[in-house]
């Protein structure tokens, strides 16, 4: 049984603390409400541990400075809101492209546009999904509790250095101001995780960083250690070097593919909560699902059982699991802060056209009341 | 005995994409020159670029190199260089790269003095992607995007870089490859944040509709427009509007270096200094 210690806080300070904890040492950003504490604290943190922050002049300098910082073999980090990743999608493509781990958390606030800076939404999953243009897989975890701001963060480090590309971590507005106890593991068990990226220790002239089997990520080496290559957002050969030469211009996406999805097992992450005995499915991811866990033992008091599936990993979706639920049970509720982006996953990974929804799109939270009245309509 | 530039070369990607006459390849040369004379391990270098025909300067050097999107070279130099601050980070970026879609970075750049060198390659267009206006663009020429004659007014990249604070400022041409492999050595060597503005020569998509369609024709266009510091300053004001100034154009190597200032604030969240205050600035707003 690992040690666990108690650490009163808030989402967004919690983000930033598993950030230094997992060996990050660079952050760029630029401040957007309500993602800015991450940012106020790394500032505090990054410089007593020898790395460093910096405060771009812009939401597209901070993604790039921390990919730059990146692909010279530092863990980095970049925090904003729904606006500032509409800026860096393009950036966000190129560290897709050239396969540069970075961690993007996103603290999620009523959109589009300026939307409702300090209200709470759950309005960039979808496009969490595909936030720059063109073809490639993103991985994007959603924290549903004080603590997973902690551990969710920690884990997409790993997954960043493990699959070699961006992945984001998505916070919304309620759970990144939220101040309360949260229980986490310790720093020495988080730094005993860390599982950094791959290197190649053979001689410089053989070294090919995107010469990589077709479900593996680009094995890219530090800067500055005798392993002079080129990076780029253009298609490329093994080398690096830009290449317009069919059969390597098509099996690098499909290898940007093949890299996640050869390897779901990997990334998979969801909870189910009273489940065993439910007759009622409801699916609801990060603060909403703290509503949704109230709502359930309330219903319950009354007789009616409802079970939770939480999805922790949003893209790629847990859809063999929806599959086997969908099968299982009749009556399904999707909720969520915004018009059912994700309930168009559900869907299609049910194979199901009748799930029931539940939205909001006001910027305020559900109240267990208003899932418990939408349970008994059903 | 003949200078090895392939030692700096990618020579398995030669030849370069760019076109025959072009004076990219005279920037190059400059450039492996002053890193030669500097006597710097190719290890302990990374160059950066962004788009355009310039973008792809950093593929054909033997040193660490990105390829990066439109505009936002310094902003990922900015990230390496403060990830790294005893490497040598050099951005090359075109007039459009670096003052249109970038501009913002590159003020923010010259502004915080980090120790970057900025190459950047003014050919007065946007060569690459067939003869739009760049903000460098002189008044009255044809471009692709404004055929009846180019009306915006002409961005002096120097002067915008003195302004923003570079400490290092910096013309030359490509018709002076010895002067202008001197401010490269010069500006590479300068802490602080370095501008070069080296002046080169598109006859292909500047020259072809503006008569001066010969890469010759080009390059006297360009001496015709530019004089050396001095004689540049010495004309009234009214005549220097028809002139460029070329050579070493600001240079200050007391302004404080933004990693070492950086340093700085390590110590201060370290315990071993008290915070910083406005006494610690030799300039005070």
């Amino acid at each position: 049984m690992s040690k666990m210690r108690e650490v009163v806080s808030t989402g967004n300070d919690l983000a930033a603390m598993a950030a230094v904890d997992a060996g990050c040492r660079f952050f760029g950003g630029y401040p957007i409400t309500p993602s800015s504490e991450v940012m106020h604290t790394i500032s505090d943190l990054l410089p007593k541990v020898g790395g460093a922050a910096i405060q771009m002049e812009d939401e597209i300098g901070g993604i790039c400075a921390a990919i730059g910082a990146s692909m010279s073999g530092v863990r980095s980090l970049t925090a904003t809101s729904g606006p500032g990743i509409s800026l860096k999608a393009e950036n966000l493509g190129l560290a897709q492209m050239a396969e540069v781990p970075l961690v993007v958390v996103n603290v999620m606030r009523g959109g589009p546009s300026t939307g409702l800076p300090t209200r709470v939404s759950q309005g960039d999953v979808a496009q969490a999904k595909n936030p720059s243009h063109g073809d490639y897989k993103s991985i994007t975890v959603c924290a549903g509790n004080l603590a997973e701001c902690y551990t969710e963060t920690v884990r997409a480090f790993n997954l960043a250095d493990r699959f070699m590309q961006p992945v984001i971590v998505l916070l919304d507005e309620t759970l990144g101001h939220m101040h309360g106890k949260a229980y986490l593991p310790t720093q020495d068990e988080v730094k005993a995780q860390i599982k950094p990226r791959r290197t190649f220790d053979g001689p410089p002239e053989e070294y090919k960083p995107y010469g990589v089997p077709q479900d593996e990520p680009a094995i890219l080496n530090p800067m500055f250690k005798g392993y002079r290559y080129h990076f780029t957002g253009l298609h490329h050969d093994a080398s690096g070097f830009p290449t317009e030469e069919i059969e390597t211009c098509r099996k690098l996406i499909d290898r940007l593919f093949r890299k996640v999805d050869e390897h779901v097992d990997e990334l998979e992450s969801y909870e189910e909560f009273m489940m065993d005995d439910a007759e009622i499915l409801m699916i609801a991811y990060g603060s909403v699902s703290l509503a949704a866990k109230e709502a359930i033992l309330r219903l319950r008091e009354e007789g009616i059982k409802v079970g939770l599936f939480r999805p922790i990993t949003l893209w790629p979706s847990p859809e063999k699991r929806m599959f086997e639920l969908g099968q299982k049970f009749e009556k399904i509720l999707s909720v969520e802060l915004n018009m059912g982006q994700y309930l168009e996953e559900i869907q299609r990974a049910t194979g199901r056209k009748d799930i029931e929804k539940l939205v909001k799109v006001n910027g305020r939270p559900f109240s267990p009341q208003d899932i418990i009245d939408k349970v008994k309509e059903l | 005995m003949a200078f090895n530039y392939d030692e700096y070369l990618r020579t398995d990607k030669m030849p370069t994409l760019w076109c025959w006459g072009c004076g990219d390849g005279v920037i190059l040369k400059a450039f492996i020159r002053a890193v030669d004379k500097l006597g710097w391990d190719k290890d302990d270098v990374c160059v950066v670029s962004g788009i355009g025909c310039s973008g792809r300067f950093s593929s054909y050097v033997d040193f660490n190199t990105v390829h990066t999107t439109h505009g936002r070279t310094i902003a990922y130099a900015t990230g390496i260089k403060l990830a790294n601050p005893d490497k040598h980070v050099i951005c090359v970026a075109g007039d459009g790269d670096a003052l249109a879609i970038g501009g913002n970075h590159t003020i923010h750049g010259c502004r915080r003095n980090i120790d970057i060198t900025l190459i950047l390659i003014q050919n007065f267009i946007y060569g690459l992607t067939n003869s739009q206006t760049s903000p460098t663009t002189p008044r009255g020429f044809w471009t692709v995007s404004q055929k009846a004659g180019n009306i915006d007014p002409t961005f002096d990249g120097c002067k915008l870089a003195e302004a923003a604070g570079a400490s290092f400022v910096a013309r030359e041409k490509v018709s002076e490859p010895r002067k202008l492999e001197k401010v490269i050595q010069k500006a590479l060597a300068h802490k602080g944040f370095s501008y070069v503005e080296a002046l080169s020569n598109c006859h292909i998509n500047l020259g072809r509709k503006n008569k001066m369609a010969s890469a010759m024709e080009n390059l006297d266009w360009i001496d015709s427009i530019t004089l050396p510091k001095k004689k540049y300053d010495a004309l009234s004001e009214e005549e220097r509007i028809n002139y460029l100034p070329t050579g070493v154009l600001k240079e200050d190597t007391e302004a404080e270096e933004y990693c070492d200032m950086y340093e700085e604030i390590k110590k201060v969240h370290q315990g071993l200094r008290p915070k910083i205050t406005p006494d610690d600035f030799k300039k005070k707003l």
